[in-house]
């Protein structure tokens, strides 16, 4: 490798060694904050070495081994005060000793996993879903404690707080940072899942006058969910959440029309989703679905790619859809489920299928002042024929709803029913 | 961001592929390779292409078109196989690349081309030039 490397391109292999890298010290000091910082002073004695010596064959190797000297200082200048530090550094000792082609080849070895143990540990149930989405994007993701503020609209003092608070936390829970097994594993696994799709959906409510970082979170959750697929190749929902990312994703450039309002699936110009991205959440969602995948986030999935294979609005396969809403009904209920089950049996089988089903859930306390509610069974009434009733139902919704220009579009809809 | 990433030919790989243990090991290598990229989550799809004595070439000038077969002569400038990969900028696209193995037997280049965005195009492309884009688009069903 050639030497006088600039510090961008040292600082761009560190970003790539990062996570791996933090993993790997977190599980042997059983504590993120120095594991973090342990890293760090590894990029810096890089940076002063690397320009003079060149980029070591496997800098991921060489980072670690100079993390570990690090870690082993800093636990002897605290004069190893506990006999844990004493166990820790003997072993740290080891490692260090050993040849670089032992260590090279352990971290072959440990690496997925040791990465999978930080992502399950960032993303613990014991932390709020904020705490988690902050963490994970810290410490696995690479952001600096700024970006993540900009991109959750908040202050980089509170994000900062909430990153000190969650690591504490995971060190008093005593924390080991291993991939749980058995039942444990489906439940950790959920909340890692959930935290990705937070993320994701962060990044997907960013309208145009929004920072760059905002959206940019899209990208940086499907990078996470493809990570975990590698890392976790036998679980159908990671591949379930990736295709729905995936999917989604494909939509991005399409959902804001010039005047920069959001556009319905039915507004968006078909083509200018992104196809590449529509084949890859495809793949996942094959994949996911030969992984016996039923769960709710491989149904999403399965309802996001029946919208995707539809050229034109027109070519959607709604019967597929209501039946898919059938069975995410029985995996994930909610109010907002039957609705939207309510509005796919609408256009399968006709408004008064829809008008029966929202019959049955009008009552529910989630939908009282939920806009789409009324919306729904205005369009079923106004398709139906049945005009004056549906007036009131579009003027209901109109009231409701907290956007100016969804408040426009149902009182044209109200108007219409003259 | 979206790059191509495109393995430049060689002389020896415009002859195709032939069993030796090299190629093999250098297979085995860049598998390890592509592994590495997907688990990164950073590959969208990738290829390897065949010689340009398999390819053709079609010219333009005016309104003729006359078609010239493969092989083509400026070896060093012939793409032998790409990747496409979504980065955060070029710096981790070039960390990237670095750490691949030769992908030939010999000396060999690699090229990272940043792609357009259609936003790059907006200001050239008249509202109706748009119309017709979007329309061959959706029909080829290309991103």
């Amino acid at each position: 490798m050639a030497a006088s490397e600039p510090r961008q391109a040292i600082e761009a292999i560190f970003r790539i060694e990062r996570a791996r890298l933090i993993a790997g010290l977190a599980r042997l000091v059983r504590n993120v904050d120095f594991a973090e910082e342990l890293a760090q002073d590894a990029l810096v004695i890089a940076l002063s070495e690397w320009p003079r010596a060149g980029v070591p064959a496997n800098p991921g190797a060489w980072l670690m081994t100079a993390a570990k000297r690090r870690a082993i200082d800093a636990i002897r200048r605290e004069r190893m005060r506990e006999r844990k530090h004493e166990e820790i550094a003997r072993e740290l000792d080891g490692v260090v000793d050993s040849a670089v082609d032992g260590i090279e080849a352990a971290m072959d070895d440990d690496l997925g996993d040791e990465l999978l143990g930080l992502i399950f540990t960032a993303c613990h149930p014991i932390l709020s879903a904020d705490a988690r989405a902050a963490l994970t994007l810290r410490v696995v993701g690479g952001l600096t404690t700024d970006e993540i503020a900009r991109a959750f609209l908040s202050s980089e003092a509170t994000i900062a707080q909430r990153i000190v608070r969650a690591k504490k936390t995971i060190g008093k829970a005593g924390i080991t940072f291993e991939v749980p097994r058995g039942a444990e594993r489906a439940a950790r696994l959920a909340s890692v899942l959930e935290v990705i799709y937070l993320i994701f959906n962060e990044g997907y409510a960013a309208t145009a006058g929004d920072d760059l970082v905002r959206p940019s979170l899209c990208l940086e959750a499907q990078r996470l969910g493809r990570v975990l697929a590698g890392l976790a190749p036998e679980d159908a929902e990671v591949f379930g959440l990736l295709a729905l990312m995936e999917i989604q994703a494909s939509r991005l450039k399409a959902r804001v029309g010039p005047d920069g309002a959001l556009l319905t699936l039915t507004e968006q110009n078909r083509a200018r989703w992104d196809q590449l991205m529509i084949r890859r959440g495809l793949e996942a969602l094959a994949r996911a679905e030969a992984l016996g995948g039923d769960g709710s986030y491989a149904l999403q999935a399965a309802l996001a790619a029946c919208h995707a294979r539809a050229r034109s609005p027109a070519d959607t396969d709604w019967s597929r859809i209501a039946a898919l809403y059938d069975r995410l009904r029985a995996v994930a209920p909610s109010p907002v489920v039957d609705l939207n089950r309510a509005i796919a049996y609408s256009m399968a089988f006709g408004p008064d299928a829809g008008l029966k089903l929202i019959d049955e859930i009008a009552d529910a306390a989630a939908l009282r002042a939920y806009a789409p509610l009324p919306a729904a069974r205005g369009d079923f009434l106004f398709r139906a024929g049945r005009l004056s009733e549906a007036r009131p139902q579009f003027e209901a919704a109109a009231k409701l709803t907290r956007n100016e220009q969804e408040r426009a579009f149902l009182l044209a809809r109200a108007d219409a029913c003259n | 961001m979206r790059v191509m990433v495109f393995v430049k030919a060689t002389e020896d790989s415009e002859k195709g592929i032939f069993p030796m243990p090299e190629t093999a090991k250098m297979f085995e290598a860049m598998g390890r390779f592509n592994e590495e990229l997907v688990n990164a989550g950073i590959m969208l799809s990738g290829d390897g292409l065949t010689p340009s004595s398999q390819g053709k070439r079609i010219a333009f000038d005016g309104p003729n078109r006359s078609v010239i077969d493969g092989p083509f002569a400026e070896t060093r400038e012939l793409v032998a196989g790409y990747w496409l990969w979504e980065v955060k900028d070029m710096d981790e696209a070039v960390a990237w690349v670095k750490r691949c193995p030769n992908p030939m037997l010999g000396p060999s280049e690699i090229e990272i081309r940043p792609l357009y965005e259609m936003a790059d195009f907006q200001d050239f492309l008249t509202p109706e030039a748009g119309k017709i884009h979007d329309r061959t688009r959706e029909k080829l069903g290309c991103a």
